[in-house]
């Protein structure tokens, strides 16, 4: 177990980095988590964030990669609703890397 | 994180010069109380541990006579010295096989055979310190229990099995490893290792109908808790969630839609894939197959068919018969593994591997393809190890290679082999196999790749490969992370079945 600490308040991060308790987060933590990944955050990367939080909230689990890129797809036009337009956006991967900085735990499994 | 280089290919692929100490270290992280809890093991190491793991050891080599064997049996020839992918890769001598067995072989000698208990340092036998209990934890967890060092032994020595009773003695003391549990625990709770409830599985397949019906114009169905069905398709949950393996859950789909066969998949097994096996543990590996009964029984399904998962495909080809009753093999006294035999229909394979299912179909002349759609490809096949060395396809001996590689063939213009002594049953371990899955792995997942990538570097330069077919969802999830740090497109590794997908006709097109 290990601790962040943003603006002055510390949070329970799991060895990985990932939010323990899902409720911790907000934007500051975002985009510190963010910072740590070495990713800067644009709008672009908001869009995906703030939809898989949107995602989760009903299906309590991240959504597949096909499901975001489709989702992606609808909202900013067929060109980005691809995997290699969210690879561009999270380097690490979609699935873990925007999972992180969007506060969800972690998807486990041969993925 | 680190970053995290791929090494070097060989110049000539021998044995690497030692580095000893090379993969040193704490192991992957390690389980916590509440993981390790939830599956019924002690949350953290006891504090008798010393005295628990060596009782665990005695139990392990009396109920299974081949680690007995395994501990006795070995000469120090050096045949598998260099047929480890995790040594080849990282050079530290400890994970040369037969090293990595002697760290559990020392501590044998000393706890259990006469000459160890009366003259320790003569024989090379070990008292169990926290130093060499840590060790274990290390190097048994940079194992992926692949089985190919033990193609060459001549005494046939199974170091995954070593490896599992590893496992499985330091998980008995509470100290497992965080990937493997935390999975095994979301099976239990979930109904499948990536933890995806019935809803959101739900969801993701009806969109899967609507992109398959985009593409096609046909209305290809993925169903779900559908009583009656003649098929329960058993899969990797990573088919329903990571990219390149939901391409093969399409392909399955077409395949059903297109030889008219009723199936379903089920949201209490919505999982293929069974880390019992990977922590050698009998009671985690029987509860997670008896899901499958569980669903059959409900379902009253007549076939059970699994999908592109390799360890799977070892569990269910070889040990669902005793554990759940799918197979021939379950007691007489296990009513529902017999309830389950009564009702299947045994003119077909139970299980069926889906490639087998594709294959006989293709032989029927049920399934019409357009080759040509696979022409962008210059297609190579990576055997998956659970398959290749741990299970059998089809009614001729070596079926587990040949299969998919005829479907391959019969759905694509373009198939060349990689290099002899790197396929079929010496075939090279993706390097991410056996709950070594994780990113605290990465370093030693990228050097154990590095067999596999010489010899596609070699049909990328010769044949100008593009694209490496395998039927296992480790392998794919492996691949696509590894691929990019030797160079390669991630999108070079697909499924089997996405090869399908991309050219089976579909109605009257």
């Amino acid at each position: 177990m290990a601790n962040i600490e943003v603006g002055g308040k510390s949070y329970e991060t799991d060895e990985e980095g990932y939010l323990i308790n899902l409720t911790d987060w907000n934007t500051d933590v975002a985009n510190y988590i963010a910072k740590t990944e070495s990713i800067e955050m644009s709008d672009q990367h908001w869009e995906v964030i703030n939809f898989l939080r949107e995602y989760f909230d009903e299906y309590q689990i991240a959504p597949a990669v096909r499901v975001l890129t489709k989702a992606i797809g609808k909202k900013l036009g067929p060109d980005k609703g691809n995997s290699e337009y969210l690879y561009g956006l999270f380097p690490y991967g979609p699935g873990k890397q925007a999972c992180k900085i969007a506060g969800l735990p972690k998807p486990t499994g041969c993925v | 994180m680190a970053e995290i280089t791929a090494p070097a290919y060989r110049v000539i692929p021998i044995i690497p010069a030692l580095k000893p100490g090379a993969m040193e270290g704490k192991g992957p992280f390690v389980a916590s109380e509440k993981i390790n809890e939830a599956i019924g093991f002690p949350g953290q190491l006891v504090e008798d541990w010393h005295d628990k793991a060596i009782a665990r050891f005695g139990e392990l080599l009396q109920k299974y006579r081949s680690l007995r064997v395994y501990m006795d049996a070995c000469v120090h020839c050096g045949a598998c010295t260099d047929k480890c992918h995790y040594f080849i890769g990282s050079q530290d001598p400890k994970n040369m096989p037969v090293a990595r067995q002697d760290l559990m072989r020392s501590v044998y000698r000393r706890y259990f055979t006469l000459p160890g208990k009366l003259f320790p340092k003569l024989v090379g036998a070990r008292d169990l310190t926290r130093e060499v209990l840590d060790e274990w934890y290390n190097y048994y967890n940079q194992c992926s229990e692949c089985r190919r060092c033990s193609v060459f032994c001549p005494y046939g020595i199974d170091t995954a099995e070593v490896t599992m009773a590893a496992r499985e003695i330091l998980d008995s003391i509470g100290y497992g490893q965080k990937y493997s549990n935390e999975i095994i625990g979301k099976v239990h709770k979930i109904g499948n290792n990536l933890g995806l409830p019935g809803p959101a599985l739900e969801d993701t397949l009806e969109g899967l109908e609507e992109d398959v019906k985009d593409a096609t114009g046909i209305d290809v169905k993925f169903p779900i808790d559908v009583k009656g069905a003649e098929v329960l398709l058993i899969t990797p949950s990573a088919d329903f969630f990571a990219e390149p393996h939901i391409d093969s859950l399409i392909g399955y789909a077409k395949v059903f839609h297109a030889t008219g066969t009723s199936w379903t998949l089920s949201s209490i097994a919505s999982e293929a894939g069974n880390f019992g096996m990977f922590i050698g543990n009998y009671e985690q590996l029987r509860k997670i197959a008896l899901r499958i009964r569980e669903a059959a029984l409900e379902l009253g399904v007549k076939r059970i068919v699994v999908g592109e998962c390799g360890h799977a495909w070892r569990v269910a080809y070889s040990f669902w018969n005793t554990l759940n009753g799918v197979g021939d093999g379950a007691g007489e006294v296990d009513k529902f593994a017999q309830m389950l035999q009564k009702q299947l229909d045994h003119r077909y394979k139970q299980p069926t591997h889906i490639c087998e299912f594709t294959w006989d179909h293709i032989q029927q002349g049920n399934l019409r393809f357009n080759k040509s759609l696979n022409d962008k490809h210059v297609i190579t096949f990576h055997d998956s190890c659970n398959v290749a060395r741990g299970s059998r396809m089809g009614d001729l001996p070596g079926g587990q290679f040949e299969i998919p590689r005829n479907i391959i063939r019969s759905v694509a213009n373009n198939f060349v082999e990689m290099r002899e002594g790197t396929t079929h049953e010496q075939t090279f371990c993706c390097g991410g196999g056996g709950g070594l899955l994780t990113d605290d792995l990465i370093d030693i997942r990228v050097k154990g790749a590095l067999p596999r990538m010489e010899a596609l570097h070699q049909v990328q330069q010769e044949h100008g490969v593009n694209f490496m077919a395998t039927i296992c969802a480790i392998c794919k999830a492996q691949f696509t992370k590894v691929l990019p740090i030797y160079g390669f497109d991630r999108k070079v590794v697909g499924g089997v079945h996405q090869l399908v997908s991309n050219a089976i006709i579909l109605g009257d097109q």
